[in-house]
């Protein structure tokens, strides 16, 4: 088989509009952080609108149901308050975790990835932006179950205004997380069965009161980052709630969000250039 | 000469190599042996030209467009993209070329217009430079009418001119399309190729395309690379290559039910035919045609015969005359 050389073609041939003496082309300037960031929270908002608000329904009512079941098992008192907030955080462990675990998933084995490994975009302003877009859609179902309950269990409503650093701080911790599970599984299917064991994980060791939980149980838990979500709005149900306690949990929130979006911005870079 | 050429050149690949490991077969999985996606691959590609590489499913194509837009690392070789080595800097190709893939995954879900702008955000314009940007292209390519629809709803060609929109906004020097007018009715056809006709008229943007289009391969392109098997069997004008071939002839005779084989002639024809149903397509001498059309079109043969047809060879021709693997030669239309 013989290869057959590239003939030059006359510069007829050719329109060469300017053959200057520049041999390294000069780059196109890289997208900044902030502004990929924000373009890529839009336009996953968008499209959440479309193909979420299904998924955020079904999110909300799991969770008022478990607040009604959980109804007719606990006592009025210290055991509603971990269920009424472990099942408001619930909601965003199901969006946060459970569905962007799915999305990476499906992005990576669709070819959806080579898009945006094709652009100039830092690989955080992907994850973040994603992120960010799938936690802040939460924060409506988080404040219906949180009243469902507050009112279904006589609690009060006076500090609900905590959900509003609870929603973004547990959902930077859990999406984060969802994102490398989406991004690290060799497959779709099992980014789907990872995002729905951490989910239930999620639902277990959050709703349920910790102090009917055997040893091993109640180290599973403290291990899941959202359990310091759950645990910070809790502690506003007191009638004097100990606010340094709720900083330090919401700290904890902050900083497993840190290291865990980090850790899905590297899967990310690690899943785009093989 | 060849200093001069050098400033010339937007891609320049040299011994490129990839090979893919072995998959273990498993429970009820057969393994895939080793495969050798390119195989000391040389290409160069030139200022404004449009540059194609053809070759059927499994010749390495796609592999090759992965190692030249930093989505994959090769083996071994170097890719020289205006002068920067993406084989060490991968991370550099994004802020040279543009890139439109197969797959839309990333941006279904989007509205046409919004694809285009976030994509051009992402890009590196800043949000004024996106929308303006935006609204020329979609105008461009006759896109205003269905912006405000989402990809996922829209006709395939139709979704695949919105991401060909999302690949003009921002401007690169050089563009990577693979398969870009797949699906699309000659009207969108014809919107690419103008477009692209105008940034190389006024900026000297240079274009890689994948294509398995013969007819467009032939109609489009500057320069054409031939693959197979990883490896490039021919490189030059779509003209220069025909001429490898000039000799030839290519006969398709199509026959009502079956071939008369007890026809002498024609039994002799089926030697050099290539079989496909009732189709056979022999590529013959001048002379030869000659005779063959005239035993096909007189006596016994010609009551068995449905439709036969003449024609100059086309790249397809020229491929399978190379040796290319794949017999059956490539998709045409």
């Amino acid at each position: 088989m013989s290869v057959v050389p590239a003939q030059v073609l006359p510069d007829t041939a050719r329109s060469v509009p300017e053959a200057g003496p520049v041999v390294v082309a000069e780059l196109a300037p890289a997208a900044r952080l902030w502004p990929s960031l924000v373009a890529v929270y839009r336009a996953q908002l968008s499209r959440a609108r479309v193909a979420r608000i299904p998924l955020l329904f079904v999110a909300t009512f799991q969770s008022i149901g478990i607040t009604v079941m959980m109804r007719g098992v606990v006592d009025n008192g210290f055991e509603a308050r971990s269920v009424v907030a472990g099942s408001a955080v619930l909601v965003v462990a199901f969006v946060a975790l459970n569905l962007l675990a799915q999305y990476f998933g499906q992005l990576r084995a669709g070819g959806g990835l080579d898009h945006y490994a094709t652009l100039p975009v830092p690989p955080a302003a992907v994850v973040l932006g994603t992120a960010a877009a799938y936690a802040s859609f939460t924060v409506p179902g988080t404040l219906v179950t949180a009243v469902f309950g507050c009112v279904l269990f006589g609690l009060p409503l006076a500090n609900l205004w905590v959900l509003l650093a609870v929603v973004p701080l547990a959902g930077a911790a859990l999406s984060g997380l969802g994102a490398a599970l989406g991004l690290l599984a060799p497959r779709p299917e099992l980014a789907t069965l990872l995002g729905q064991l951490g989910m239930s994980a999620a639902l277990l060791l959050g709703v349920l009161p910790p102090d009917r939980m055997p040893e091993l149980v109640r180290l599973a838990r403290d291990l899941l980052p959202s359990t310091y979500g759950v645990e910070a709005y809790a502690r506003t149900f007191d009638t004097h709630p100990d606010w340094a306690v709720v900083l330090a949990d919401l700290g904890v929130c902050a900083g497993v969000g840190v290291i865990s979006l980090a850790a899905a911005a590297w899967a990310y870079r690690r899943a785009a250039v093989r | 000469m060849g200093q001069a050429l050098r400033q010339d050149e937007v891609v320049r690949v040299r011994g490129l190599a990839k090979t893919y490991p072995a998959v273990k077969g498993r429970r009820g999985a057969p393994g895939t042996p080793e495969v050798r996606a390119t195989d000391a691959l040389e290409l160069t590609v030139r200022r404004g030209e449009i540059f194609g590489l053809l070759g059927p499913n499994g010749a390495g194509k796609s592999t090759l467009v992965r190692q030249l837009t930093g989505l994959l690392r090769p083996d071994r070789g170097s890719v020289e993209i205006l002068g920067h080595d993406i084989v060490r800097h991968p991370e550099r190709a994004a802020r040279l070329l543009a890139y439109l893939g197969q797959e839309s995954t990333a941006l279904d879900e989007l509205t046409v217009s919004l694809a285009a702008e976030t994509t051009g955000r992402l890009r590196g314009l800043d949000a004024a430079r996106a929308r303006a940007e935006r609204d020329a292209v979609l105008e461009e390519l006759g896109l205003t009418p269905i912006a405000g629809r989402p990809l996922k709803k829209l006709s395939g060609g139709q979704r695949r001119l919105a991401t060909f929109a999302a690949v003009l906004v921002g401007e690169r020097p050089l563009l990577v399309l693979d398969e870009p007018t797949t699906g699309m009715d000659p009207v969108a056809r014809r919107a690419v190729w103008s477009a692209v006709d105008r940034r190389r008229a006024e900026h000297g943007t240079t274009v890689l395309l994948v294509t398995h289009n013969v007819i467009e391969a032939e109609t489009v392109l500057d320069r054409v690379a031939v693959l197979d098997r990883g490896r490039v069997i021919a490189c030059d004008t779509p003209a220069g290559l025909k001429e490898q071939v000039a000799g030839e002839v290519r006969v398709e005779l199509v026959w009502r039910e079956r071939a008369p084989l007890d026809v002498p002639e024609v039994a002799v024809l089926r030697e050099r035919a290539v079989e496909a149903g009732r189709r056979w397509t022999l590529r013959l001498a001048p002379e030869e045609a000659r005779a063959a059309v005239a035993t096909v079109t007189g006596g016994a043969a010609f009551a068995a015969l449905d439709d036969f047809t003449l024609a100059t060879p086309s790249l397809e021709d020229v491929y399978l005359a190379l040796g290319g693997a794949a017999r059956q030669g490539l998709v045409k239309a």
